[in-house]
């Protein structure tokens, strides 16, 4: 291809004779939006670190043409100087440094190691304005949210004369309307010539702006779809990119259930909880909510409806002050004020982020599974290592969970496996009510699919879920019943059957008005 | 994460030498002991390994081993405390005051002397568990309060002589049954006795973990570590019953030791600790209750370093107001050496009596070579500076 902006051939790499990447090619052309997809450990983040010379030449084999020459960089600091800016998943971005500091951090506006301050911030303002942010260039990172900050680390890579932009996984945290305008400045800066990768696992945002799509499967590449003809043959269809990544059919997302559902198990009534800090802002208003035996019931929203926090609060108040309102289990009412006393009721939270509040990165899968019931591994005191083993062993296997075994630390399992270990840790607690709060963030589309028949499964166990979600498709197709939350309160709710993701939007967007 | 691909280390070596590749931590600790008490051995021409510089070795080190024991759980729980030496300086003075100047019995006065340790412990651990204030903060000033009380307790002088009994808990060995003169038999059998124990209940725990089809350490493993062992320690105690038999000091750490081992690394709440220092948050999600855990290894480190400052005064016969200066440090550094990680989460109690044990034999050692006090420093911090190196460096790998 002339056209080409960059093209990486052949490239392979391999750690300790491990094969990460066999083979690869990617070809981007100039101004265009190339999105890279494949599941987890495919191989695409350590294909952008060959690109962006994490990984130094003679690492890796292969070539590496950009700009119409081979280049062999040996470090980052040499593909940024070209023009390859990566922004990666986790933003680096210094939380307590405003945002022009964090936009001209190592690269300051400065004379003789003296900063013009001057310069800097009307530098920013011109920035942020290129990438629609009306913030002051004073504003400390951690006073704006995740979809700001995503857009400040955008305007850092415009500061640095970007010619190809390497996004890797940039909407996974943030909600659908920020998300829509992270894709509209995509959209934007490619019609100002700036080429861009996109690494994502969301299949209907890259049908929305991918001009190419490359799908890596286990450390090759596995075709590359050409998008340009949109217009005439209609966007890539997800079935066709969802084939190749996981390379075989997947005749239904989620798994077929027929609900048997029961009484009504648990009840929540007139559910308030105020802000930790403001403590005059109301964060969850008057919720009432019920879950039935067997019943799975989804709560959709924007991030900051209050989801999580609605949830936190009922698990051991672990969110939130001036928490009023009443729990019921089986219709008597409970006692839910600690973490001990919501596990002793059946109730059990499987949290959002599973790296910071899931689990003990460090330490086994065993001790992992047994944490939140210790008790039933122990005697007065005293944990048997052996039951514990077994326990650990037997919850491997019924979730499939994938590692050398359960002594291994957690920290070396793909997101999936790390999810299965937290749900197996609150499986082992043998709830009544499971709270899951975005179980399937992060997860690759096979593995999604394992986690959603579990869920299934544990639902015809008689389990009542109660399933927090930013993806519409997953709890259209998993829930019995969804609620709409909306600046905490619910102002929707929807049967399974009568439920899309259109009605759901338009609640939302109807209660913010 | 694209780079987690499962690392099961492939079928390299025998099984005997994949095990001992995930355990060389372990292993490695112990070996390195032994090669430094065999350095000092020959060094010092068979000075090191003498019966009464043993016993020496034993009864200089025992304060610092029995407070490593509580420092590895504060460590473990993600904190740390600064004030343990002073602490142990402030009880010894205290017992001083009651057994000296006002006659307490020894009984009552070192049951007091306890309780206040814990009541210090108690102290600092709500300013960190409930107040959240750094452990650092609140144990730096704790260091310099209970110096200074120390200080004001005995008027800047030294206090003493202890009542004789006081003394013994320093200084007594326990007596012999069969009053022999030349070989204490009944330190010699307690010795045997205690490692028989061991390799029993090694053994069975061996057995549950087999039992419940866990991976076990190879028998050749299992079997010379423990031959090693016991070996060891008999002959150790052979070498103290020459002498005049077993320490009392020595009976009181190793207890501890053992049941300190039993609590970190088999009950509820030794697992606990490790949650907590590992990830706080997590295990506070878990239902464990992470500030009254914090609280109560504070008040444990309290009753420990109390107990360590009645030893030290009972082995000095004496209360000076500059009893425990810089212990901490020693504590802290034993620690560290036993592989703990200042970040929490990570560290064992046997690691901590042989990081204590590696600082002691090399003080003990260096100090009959006659290499001066300031040279010392400088090698005990390269020792540890090394140790954790090598540490961070098997974790890179």
């Amino acid at each position: 291809m002339d056209d080409a902006i960059l093209d990486m051939r052949g490239i392979t790499k391999r750690f300790h004779g491990v094969t990460a990447l066999e083979n690869v090619n990617l070809s981007v052309r100039a101004g265009e939006i190339h999105a890279v997809v494949g599941e987890n450990g495919a191989g695409k983040s350590t294909l952008m670190k060959v690109l962006s010379g994490v990984y130094p030449h003679p690492e890796y084999g292969g070539e590496i043409r950009y700009l119409g020459q081979e280049r062999r960089f040996s470090g980052i600091h040499d593909s940024e100087q070209l023009g390859i800016i990566i922004i990666h998943q986790e933003l680096a971005l210094v939380p307590l440094l405003s945002i022009a500091e964090n936009i001209f951090l190592g690269n300051e506006q400065a004379k003789h190691g003296v900063i013009d301050w001057t310069l800097a911030h009307r530098k920013t303002r011109e920035l942020l304005a290129k990438v629609g942010l009306k913030e002051s260039p004073a504003t400390l990172i951690t006073d704006i949210g995740v979809g700001k900050q995503q857009l400040v680390e955008i305007a850092k890579a415009l500061s640095k004369e970007v010619k190809l932009l390497i996004l890797d996984e940039p909407t996974a945290s943030l909600n659908e309307s920020d998300s829509d305008a992270l894709l509209e400045l995509l959209l934007e800066l490619k019609s100002h010539g700036i080429a861009c990768i996109l690494i994502s696992h969301k299949l209907n945002e890259i049908a929305k702006v991918a001009d190419a799509i490359t799908v890596l499967r286990d450390g090759s590449t596995i075709t590359t779809i050409d998008c340009r003809d949109r217009d005439v043959n209609g966007p890539a269809s997800e079935d066709l990119i969802i084939r190749a990544m996981v390379g075989r059919e997947m005749a239904d997302r989620y798994p077929k259930r027929t609900p048997k559902i029961g009484e009504t198990v648990f009840e929540l009534r007139d559910w308030r909880v105020f802000h930790p800090i403001h403590t005059e802002r109301e964060v969850v208003k008057g919720v009432n909510l019920t879950v039935r035996k067997g019943e799975i019931v989804g709560i959709a929203g924007l991030m900051g409806a209050g989801r999580t926090e609605l949830a936190m609060s009922v698990f051991g108040r672990t969110y939130g002050r001036r928490i009023s309102g009443t729990v019921r289990m089986h219709g008597r009412d409970i006692d839910t004020s600690t973490v001990g006393k919501a596990v002793a009721h059946g109730i059990a939270y499987v949290t959002e982020d599973r790296k910071s509040l899931g689990l003990v990165l460090d330490d086994s899968i065993a001790h992992n599974t047994t944490l939140a019931h210790l008790d039933g591994v122990s005697r007065h005191g005293v944990i048997d290592e052996g039951r514990e083993f077994a326990v650990a062993n037997d919850y491997r296997q019924r979730l499939a969970t994938r590692c050398a075994g359960v002594h291994q630390p957690v920290v070396n399992l793909s997101g999936g496996n790390q999810q299965k270990v937290v749900l197996a840790k609150w499986l082992f607690a043998d709830p009544t009510l499971l709270i899951l709060d975005e179980p399937t963030r992060g997860i690759d589309v096979g593995a999604k699919f394992e986690i959603y028949t579990l869920i299934a499964r544990l639902a015809e166990e008689g389990r009542s879920i109660l399933m927090i979600s930013s993806e519409m498709p997953e709890l259209l197709g998993m829930c019995d019943r969804i609620h709409v939350m909306n600046e905490g309160e619910f102002v929707a709710e929807f049967d399974a059957g009568e439920a899309s993701q259109e009605k759901i939007m338009r609640a939302i967007v109807k209660a913010g008005t | 994460m694209e780079q987690t691909i499962d690392n099961t280390s492939g079928a390299a070596g025998t099984r005997t030498g994949h095990f001992l590749k995930q355990n060389l931590r372990e292993y490695g600790m112990l070996l390195s002991l032994v090669a430094i008490m065999v350095f000092f051995q020959v060094m010092t021409d068979g000075t090191l390994l003498q019966p009464l510089n043993l016993t020496n070795l034993v009864l200089q080190n025992s304060y610092i081993i029995i407070m490593a024991l509580g420092m590895l759980l504060v460590i473990v729980a993600g904190h740390i405390d600064l004030s343990v030496g002073s602490v142990c300086g402030f009880v010894g003075a205290l017992a001083a005051v009651l057994m000296v100047n006002y006659e307490w019995h020894f009984v009552p006065a070192t049951i007091v002397c306890l309780v206040v340790g814990a009541l210090i412990g108690a102290a600092q651990g709500w300013f960190v568990a409930y107040f959240h204030i750094p452990s650092f903060i609140v144990t730096l000033a704790g260091m310099l309060v209970f110096k200074g009380l120390a200080l004001a307790l005995l008027n800047g002088q030294s206090v003493g002589p202890f009542p004789e009994t006081f003394q013994k808990l320093s200084s007594g060995f326990i007596p012999d049954v069969f009053g022999g003169t030349d070989l204490r038999l009944t330190s010699l059998l307690l010795g045997v006795l205690v490692v028989l124990t061991m390799v029993v209940m090694a053994w069975r725990v061996r057995g549950n973990q087999q039992l419940h089809g866990m991976e076990t350490e190879p028998m050749v493993l299992f079997a010379s570590r423990n031959a090693v062992f016991g070996m060891i320690l008999v002959a150790l105690s052979w070498l103290l019953a020459t002498y005049k038999g077993l320490p009392n000091v020595l009976i009181i750490m190793f207890v501890l030791m053992v049941a300190y081992d039993f609590v970190t690394s088999r009950t509820t709440i030794g697992r606990r600790i490790y949650a907590l220092g590992g990830n706080e948050k997590a295990a506070r999600l878990s239902g464990i209750r992470t500030e009254r855990l914090a609280f109560y290894t504070f008040v444990n480190m309290g009753v420990l370093a109390a107990l360590a400052g009645l030893v030290f005064a009972a082995r000095l016969n004496t209360a000076t107001p500059k009893a425990g200066l810089g212990f901490e440090l020693d504590v802290i550094a034993a620690c560290f050496i036993g592989g703990a990680s200042a970040s929490g989460g990570v560290g064992k109690v046997m690691g901590a009596v042989i990081g204590a044990f590696v600082m002691g034999v090399m003080n003990n050692g260096m100090s009959i070579l006659g290499i001066g006090i300031d040279y010392q420093q400088v090698i005990k911090g390269l020792v540890l500076l090394a140790a954790v190196c090598v540490d961070v460096y098997n974790k890179k790998k």
